[in-house]
Parts: structure tokens; C-alpha cells; sequence
């Protein structure tokens, strides 16, 4: 069974075949486990999440995945160094306060790094700027400027920027709208990206 | 189904004094069946004034103090488990304590008791499971003092349980919590019916019981589930009486609590229990509490309350700290609920929820005592 056919999501697609079987997983905001209960029974993975809202987290515990409640930017600092094989941040970046330091912290406690984001620079997004003069609202960008959880709004270059700057190592790079993935001018037509990558080349 | 309290008897018991008891009783009781490869026993931990009797219905149709999260179909389900639950050490419920006959006098132990441990009683329900034949603990559970025996159990004897569920509890108790036991303490020891603990066959301390008990309450509840159980309502009465007789709800309640326990607690056990409690610390002899840690190889379920100001989230968020600092599997959720610290009592609905999730999944999950050497 495909993992978009249980979860429906075209991130937790590219981020289930990116992890091996049997390799140690955290899943940074991993909402209500669905992602992480799909690696347990179909890869194996030694499963752990954080997650902030209490009812994901007993939908979580419930289904047998093993869940701390807690900001996970404040949660980072208590996990030793390289415990994970891959730390996943699935479309919580641009929520995060200190996404540079979030970051950081996961390739310390992770060999890899697993990133997806929704790409600010989509041309739907410029275009909604471009022609209503307002805070952009689409699909991926749902809400009014007071009330979205997101206070970054990066896109595939900024990402690719910082990654060169930090001097991090891209494994894989994927961009993906809808049923489109490719790479061509992925900064204008990705809707999602997801990143896998690793402290050192 | 009445369910019927059962004793057995452990020859002997070193306690961390250095003294050791000899002939201990232990009253006990189990719910379920133990399956054939006995992997599906759970030990059930009792709060401080709790006792055996944790499930079930009892010879005078009382249910057991958890009945509502242990029964068929229940969180802790005994069409499926083998639950097991004992009452501690230095308890007055069957288990030997003050109360009990020191057999080098022939008459009750009293202050003469030893001091004891939660590491004692764990030392004492470990021989119990032996005695049981059971090699290895699907689980153990208990919230408040229940819950530090859970950590107990999980440094002191990390292969024979395979998870953990510490609920509303601590891993070491801070100035305050001493201080609220230390005012029960005091309020017994100065009931002129005291008479340095040798009070049996005489007038029990019941007035200081009493009182110790009724501060207990109140750390119990919270603001919230206080205003809104008594307010500030009257009890058979229309205006105050200036007398020092009962005016509000709340008196009449904690006055009915307080002596409803005399009947059925033992002073000389509030004292010790309550000590053994102030002396628990988990890291002590420790570098950290993560280090203290270290040697569990449980899974833990960790569970905290939004209104419980007895033992508060932070204390229950620092043990999760710190197996995440050693890299344990451990889950931790923080429940909402209005009824302060008795909320892992009464509030079971989200509690039955998880714990139900996480059990289904140490059995999926379990590891065979050989597995792990």
C-alpha cells in the first residue's frame, strides 16, 4: 500500500521512500503519528514524534506511537547528539520562531535531515500578491495574515541559499504541485519541497 | 464478581535501614487470567492511603479504588491482561506495617516499626511477582505515590518490566510536598491520643488523623473543582453561627472525610508512608536524574495533569526530560482536566484512551526476558 493512499499526502510520499527500513526516526510536529505509524508497520523504524496539540497527541498514543507533547523547538536540546538516523520536519519550518537554530539542531541529533516545506516562491503565491496587493492566500497559504501559524515565508531559493551558506550537503531534493515533480524552475512551480540532507558532504 | 483479598508470605526482607523483617505478609489481589507464555501480567501501584483492593467488588460491595480504568473492556482490560495489585509495605490494609504484630514482642510494632523505602515496598512486590512465577511485567502503572514506586521499579529491576506508566507523580518530592506531609505528621503527633505511637488497643489519635487527612484533601482538589463542588454555600443553614461549628459545604466535607478515614487508616502507617514518600529521589546517589535513568530499559508512558498543583506538570516533565537525555522511549501527555491531582482518579476517559493505545503496543512489542540479555 502506498503511503498518499493511508495519508493522502504527497510530502509523507517522498519522505516514506526516503528512509530505509529499520532506521531510527523522529518526526518533528508529527501531529496525530499517522506518518510515523506508517513507517512503524511498513518500514520497521523505531518510531518518535513531538508534537505540541494535546488531542494529535492522544490520537497518537492511542494508535501506539510513541509522542512527546511539547514545543519542539524548546524540546530539541534534550535529545543527545546523533541519536536519530533521520529527523523529519514535514511543512512546520515556516511556523517555527528560529528555524535556523531548529535546523542546526537536527542535524546534531540526526545523521540526516528531512525538510518540506510549501514554497512561498510559487507562482500561484506571487501572482495572488501581485494582483490583489494583499497578503497572499492560496491552498498552500490558507490563511488571513492574523491568523496563519506562519511567520517565515521562504522559498526554494532562500532554502538553497542557506543550505550553501551553512555548508550542509543536499542527498535529495525533490519539488512536487499536485502530480507535477520535476526540476525545472522548481522556485516557480514546486509547491512543496522536501530536502534531505546532512551536516557534512 | 466479589473479588477476594489473598496473602502470602515472604520469609524475609532487607530494608535499606540495614534491618531486615522477617515473615512479611502481603495482601494482594488479581484480576484476569496469566496467560500461558505469562506475559501479560500488569502491576498495578496504589497511592499513598490506596490499597489491594484496586478493581472489582469487594465482600461489603465497595469497587476497587481504580475499578473505573481496570475491568473487562476498561484501560487496563482484564479480558486481556492479568492485573495485579498489593498493598505497599508499612501499609494497614494486610500487608505487614506498624499496625502488624512484631513477632520478637508479641505486640504491635508501632514506632519500633523500621524505617522504610518505596524502594522497600518495590523490593517486597518483586518478591511477590516471583513468588507469582512471573518472570517479566507487561507493564507497570500508578499514579502519585504509585507512580514513584512505577520509577522505582524501572531502575531497580529494568529487565522484568517491560513498560512504565508513572502518572501524576515525581521522581523526587520538592519542599513543598514535604511540607503539606510534614503538616499531617505534626497534626498527628500532637493528638494527646498519641502516646509516641502506642496507641493500640487504647483511643486511636483520630483528631490529628483526621486533620492530616483533611489538608491531604485539599492538595487533592484544585481551586476550580473546589468552587465548583462547594462554592461558598452553606451547609442546613441559613446564615453563619459564629460558633465554630460547621458553616460552609466545604467544612462539613472535609470534617466528613477526615473522620470517614480515621475508621479505616492507621496513624503509625501515615507516618512512615508518608516519610518513605519524602525520602523518595531517584537520583539520589546520582550524578543527574538522567543518569539515575540510565539503567531502565522500559517504554514509558508519562502523564501529567493541567490542574494538578500537588504534583504539577514541570515534575512530571523533568523525568521526560530526562530519559529523552538518554534517549528512552518515552511517551509523555499532559491531560486537561479540572479536578487537580485526584484527576488520574476520576478523569479517566482521555486516560483510557491512551493507556488502552500504548498497552495494545507493548503486547505487539514485548520482549522476552531473553531478548534483552
Amino acid at each position: 500500500m502506498k503511503v498518499t493512499e493511508v495519508l493522502g499526502r504527497t510530502d509523507y510520499r517522498l519522505i516514506s521512500e526516503l528512509i530505509p527500513n529499520g532506521a531510527k526516526v523522529l518526526d518533528l510536529g508529527c501531529g496525530d503519528g499517522a506518518l510515523l505509524e506508517w513507517l512503524k508497520v511498513h518500514k520497521q523504524v523505531e518510531a518518535r514524534g513531538v508534537e505540541l496539540k494535546r488531542e494529535l497527541v492522544q490520537r497518537a498514543i492511542a494508535r501506539g506511537v510513541t509522542v512527546y507533547q511539547g514545543n519542539l523547538e524548546e524540546s530539541l536540546k534534550d535529545y543527545p547528539d546523533k541519536a536519530f538516523d533521520y529527523v523529519i520536519l514535514s511543512q512546520t519550518l515556516q511556523e517555527t520562531l528560529q528555524p535556523l537554530m531548529v535546523l542546526q539542531e537536527m542535524l546534531r541529533i540526526g545523521k540526516h535531515a528531512i525538510v518540506a516545506f510549501p514554497n512561498f516562491g510559487h507562482w500561484r503565491v506571487r501572482l495572488s500578491h501581485l494582483f490583489s496587493g494583499r497578503a497572499p492566500k492560496t491552498h498552500l497559504f490558507p490563511f488571513d495574515w492574523y491568523d496563519s501559524p506562519n511567520v517565515h515565508f521562504l522559498t526554494v531559493i532562500d532554502f538553497e541559499d542557506l543550505i550553501r551558506k551553512q555548508g550542509w550537503h543536499v542527498e535529495r531534493r525533490y519539488f512536487a504541485a499536485g502530480h507535477w515533480a520535476g526540476e525545472m524552475a522548481p522556485n516557480l512551480f514546486a509547491e512543496i519541497a522536501v530536502y534531505l540532507f546532512r551536516p557534512e558532504p | 464478581m466479589i473479588v477476594e483479598t489473598q496473602f502470602t508470605l515472604i520469609p524475609s526482607l532487607t530494608l535499606d535501614v540495614g534491618e531486615t523483617l522477617k515473615d512479611v505478609t502481603v495482601a494482594y489481589q488479581t484480576y484476569g487470567t496469566l496467560n500461558a507464555d505469562r506475559m501479560n501480567a500488569i502491576l498495578i501501584e496504589h497511592a499513598f492511603t490506596g490499597d489491594a483492593h484496586a478493581a472489582g467488588i469487594d465482600h461489603e460491595g465497595k469497587p476497587g479504588w481504580w475499578a473505573n480504568m481496570i475491568g473487562p473492556g476498561k484501560a487496563f482490560d482484564t479480558d486481556r491482561y492479568f492485573v495485579i495489585c498489593s498493598n505497599v509495605l508499612g501499609g494497614c490494609r494486610g500487608t505487614t506495617g506498624p499496625s502488624s504484630i512484631n513477632p520478637a514482642t508479641g505486640q504491635p510494632y508501632g514506632l519500633k516499626f523500621p524505617g522504610i523505602t518505596i524502594s522497600d515496598m518495590v523490593r517486597l512486590q518483586k518478591a511477590l511477582i516471583d513468588a507469582l512465577g512471573i518472570p517479566k511485567l507487561l507493564a507497570v502503572a500508578g499514579g502519585s505515590m504509585g507512580g514513584m514506586q512505577v520509577l522505582e521499579w524501572a531502575v531497580a529491576y529494568p529487565e522484568a518490566v517491560e513498560a512504565c506508566l508513572p502518572i501524576a507523580t515525581t521522581a523526587r518530592h520538592s519542599a513543598q510536598q514535604i511540607a503539606f506531609n510534614e503538616t499531617g505528621r505534626q497534626a498527628i503527633m500532637a493528638d494527646p491520643d498519641f502516646h509516641a505511637g502506642d496507641y493500640y488497643y487504647k483511643t486511636p489519635p483520630a483528631r490529628g488523623l483526621s486533620v492530616a487527612r483533611m489538608v491531604g484533601h485539599i492538595t487533592y482538589m484544585s481551586d476550580e473543582s473546589m468552587r465548583e463542588k462547594f462554592g461558598r454555600r452553606l451547609r442546613d443553614k441559613k446564615s453563619f453561627g459564629y460558633d465554630f461549628e460547621v458553616d460552609f459545604e466545604v467544612e462539613s466535607y472535609l470534617r466528613y472525610r477526615g473522620s470517614q478515614f480515621v475508621g479505616r487508616f492507621d496513624a503509625n502507617s501515615y507516618l512512615y508512608i508518608t516519610k518513605a514518600m519524602d525520602y523518595f529521589d531517584l537520583s539520589a546517589g546520582f550524578p543527574s536524574l538522567a543518569a539515575s535513568l540510565e539503567r531502565a530499559r522500559s517504554r514509558f508512558l508519562v502523564i501529567s495533569f493541567t490542574s494538578d498543583w500537588l504534583y504539577p506538570s514541570y515534575q512530571s516533565q523533568e523525568m521526560v526530560n530526562a530519559l529523552r537525555g538518554r534517549n528512552h522511549d518515552v511517551t509523555y501527555c499532559e491531560l486537561s482536566s479540572n479536578y487537580g491531582h485526584d484527576a488520574f482518579l476520576v478523569d479517566i476517559g482521555e486516560q483510557t484512551e491512551i493507556v488502552r493505545g500504548f498497552l495494545a503496543r507493548c503486547v505487539r512489542e514485548f520482549r522476552p526476558l531473553e531478548v534483552l540479555r
